[in-house]
């Protein structure tokens, strides 16, 4: 089952991400990394396609995918 | 086909960019480094960055880099790639850098068919110096140097660069994709790959012009950057091929 | 060895291959044209790379890139070239990569004239680019020096990883003289990346960043204290100077590249006449050979006279700086691609030597 991941320390909080996942996958989360940013975090009971929208878009290369 | 999965490339250091969150220079960056890791190039790149927001990707490849002074990449990666045949030699230049005080070099480079990829980032507007007009400004666009939006009765009309370029005898491959949606980064990288290929293949010289977004400058969210670059940048910019043929010798 | 009758430009050229440079861009300007189109031809047979570039500012650009790679690489050009190219020996010295840049002089400012003249020596010495940074400038009288200082100017920017500047008038550029060439070294590509470059590298792993754009202003302090420790080993190590008829001399020329030999003939002559006359010959202009000035005592030396092919003297300064005003200083000088004769050196010293007198009676 794919599960999409998210390098918290290098999420700028951008939300690019969020309204290119079909399923609601991704969401702005409420804990704030190193720089300030509220990174994103997989929502429980979302489930990941695999169909790699997200890591295409995100432009810090901050999503990381299993398959 | 299975649907592949994702690592964060190792040409990428381990480290948050620079650049400003939602900002398209960090997609440029990373689908660069993408394409080197696949095709195993990482340890025989020189990239050459130039000055201005692309100077902050010095923080963010693992690979060799020359940074160059303001618009002088295209002569810095000729002397590397005169130097060094055998090293993967490509430049990352903003629209300032490249379409105005590096404009004599950019031509010249394309004109003597260095093998070399040249990576144009085009984001219409000095993104470092807090922006102002840039030679791809858009009519009515405004900057900090023109509050009232571009009049090109005063400065002109935008500069288009991938049609300059391609009026060249010598370029191999001159094209222009946009960074504003999933399917078009594909379609960016997609041209980058063959961009690179042909270097490999000693072709000749690339010229990828990327169309980017700068929401700090345009006053805009990220995701409002990225609609605006479909209803204006896209739409003076077209995307397309200019020149995707064996250069006539 | 075999000696070869050689033009200045074309012997600088050879020698720079010689030293090692395997890589020339440059634009065409008088009165050096005859350096890149002897390199044309000739760096190819060595495996090196030719590039006529676009523009000054490409073609020392290009010479920027070349050395990152560990190339020794050349440019040349005259003194409306050599503002163009500033931008980059501002570049070069920041991101501490090894070059030579050679100037052939001609008058100026502006365009000038193209004739032969010493007008870039403020330029030179002080000031080739923003930034504050220093070169090695070497000041050949001869063809014979313009070899051997070119490839002295290669071994020092090998050395210390920074620019270093051959600076010529056009007469040492285009007179023919013999010459005794050295051996061609063998080339291998120096590591590089320099040393600045090196401790910013953030990974601090397996790769270079060449820069000259610091992001932090205590790097910029670390490195400018380096650099500037540098200049202060040159002015102990590298000074050159030429002495001539200075045992016993009461009145002395200052005087470099052309100038020297003008002035040399000219002493010989007054010797003749009983004239006890000395020739300071400054062959490094920085750093500034001010020791064999510092040096002179003001009971024994009248004064000096400053020769110069530039109006007004530039090297003055530098002479005035070195004695302190503890003796004259007087200047001889001609406008660019008007040559001074030996009669004319001989007529002004006569000319300060009466005024002399004059002023003790």
């Amino acid at each position: 089952m794919p599960v999409i991941s998210v390098l918290k320390e290098c999420c700028k909080s951008c939300q690019l991400c969020v309204p290119v996942c079909k399923q609601g996958v991704l969401a702005v989360g409420a804990e704030t990394n190193a720089k300030g940013y509220n990174a994103v975090v997989p929502q429980e009971g979302k489930k990941c396609v695999g169909c790699r929208a997200c890591v295409t878009i995100c432009p810090e290369a901050a999503l990381e995918l299993e398959v | 086909m299975m649907a592949a999965g994702y690592k964060r490339p190792e040409s990428l250091q381990k480290r948050i960019t620079g650049y400003c969150p939602g900002c398209m220079h960090g997609q440029v960056n990373k689908l660069i480094a993408e394409l080197l890791d696949e095709f195993g190039l990482r340890e025989k790149t020189i990239g050459v960055l130039p000055i201005g927001c692309g100077t902050l990707s010095m923080m963010n490849f693992n690979f060799d880099l020359v940074i160059a002074t303001h618009g002088r990449a295209p002569a810095v990666a000729t002397g590397v790639k005169r130097s060094a045949p055998d090293r993967f030699v490509f430049t990352y230049q903003g629209d300032g850098d490249l379409a105005a005080i590096g404009l004599s070099e950019i031509m010249h480079c394309a004109n003597r068919g260095e093998n070399v990829t040249v990576i144009f980032v085009n984001n219409s507007i000095y993104g470092m110096t807090g922006g102002q007009l840039a030679p791809t400004t858009l009519v009515g666009q405004k900057s900090t140097t023109t509050v009232q939006g571009r009049n090109p009765k005063e400065v002109g009309y935008p500069m288009k660069m991938c049609e300059l370029i391609s009026q060249l005898q010598a370029p191999r491959y001159v094209v222009r994709r946009a960074l504003d949606s999933v399917p078009n980064v594909i379609q960016a990288k997609q041209a980058l790959k063959k961009a690179f290929q042909n270097q490999l293949d000693g072709k000749g010289f690339s010229f990828v012009e990327l169309l980017s977004n700068c929401p700090t400058n345009w006053g805009l969210s990220q995701s409002e950057s990225l609609e605006w670059m479909r209803a204006n940048t896209m739409k003076y910019f077209p995307i397309g091929d200019f020149r995707n043929e064996e250069a006539a010798l | 060895m075999e000696k070869l009758f050689m033009k200045g430009n074309e012997a600088i050229a050879e020698a720079a291959v010689r030293a090692g440079c395997r890589f020339f861009a440059g634009y065409p300007i008088t009165p050096q044209n005859e350096i890149p189109e002897y390199l044309s031809r000739r760096l190819p047979e060595v495996g090196g790379a030719f590039v006529q570039a676009e523009s000054e500012i490409s073609a020392i650009n290009m010479v920027y890139g070349s050395a990152a790679t560990g190339t020794l690489a050349m440019t040349s050009s005259s003194g409306p070239g050599i503002s163009l190219k500033s931008e980059g020996i501002s570049s070069l010295a920041g991101a501490q990569l090894p070059a030579v840049i050679v100037n052939v002089m001609r008058d100026g400012p502006g365009t000038g004239a193209i004739q032969a003249a010493q007008a870039d020596y403020l330029q030179a010495t002080r000031a080739s680019g923003h930034g504050g940074f220093r070169m090695i400038v070497f000041a050949p009288a001869s063809v014979q020096e313009a070899v051997d200082l070119t490839v002295k100017a290669f071994e020092c920017a090998a050395r210390d990883s920074n620019p270093s500047l051959v600076l010529l008038d056009g007469c040492i550029g285009a007179m023919m003289e013999p010459v005794i060439l050295p051996p061609l070294k063998k080339t291998e590509r120096l590591r590089y990346a320099g040393a600045g470059a090196k401790c910013l590298n953030p990974s601090g792993k397996d790769v270079m960043v060449v820069t000259s754009t610091l992001v932090r202003p205590d790097f910029q302090e670390v490195l400018n204290k380096q650099a500037a420790e540098m200049y202060d080993r040159w002015g102990r190590e590298d000074v050159m100077a030429e002495e001539y008829q200075m045992e016993d001399a009461e009145y002395v020329v200052a005087a470099y590249g052309t100038s020297a030999r003008t002035a040399k003939t000219a002493i010989r002559e007054l010797r003749n006449e009983g004239v006890r006359v000395g020739l300071i010959r400054p062959i490094t202009l920085y750093p500034f050979p001010s020791g064999a000035f510092a040096r002179l005592d003001p009971h024994k030396v009248k004064f000096i006279m400053n020769t110069e092919m530039s109006i007004p003297a530039q090297m003055i300064d530098d002479v005035r700086l070195a004695v302190s005003n503890r003796i004259r200083v007087e200047t001889c000088c001609c406008s660019g691609g008007i040559m001074m004769t030996n009669e004319d050196v001989s007529e002004a010293l006569k000319n300060l030597l009466s005024q002399c007198k004059e002023g003790v009676e």
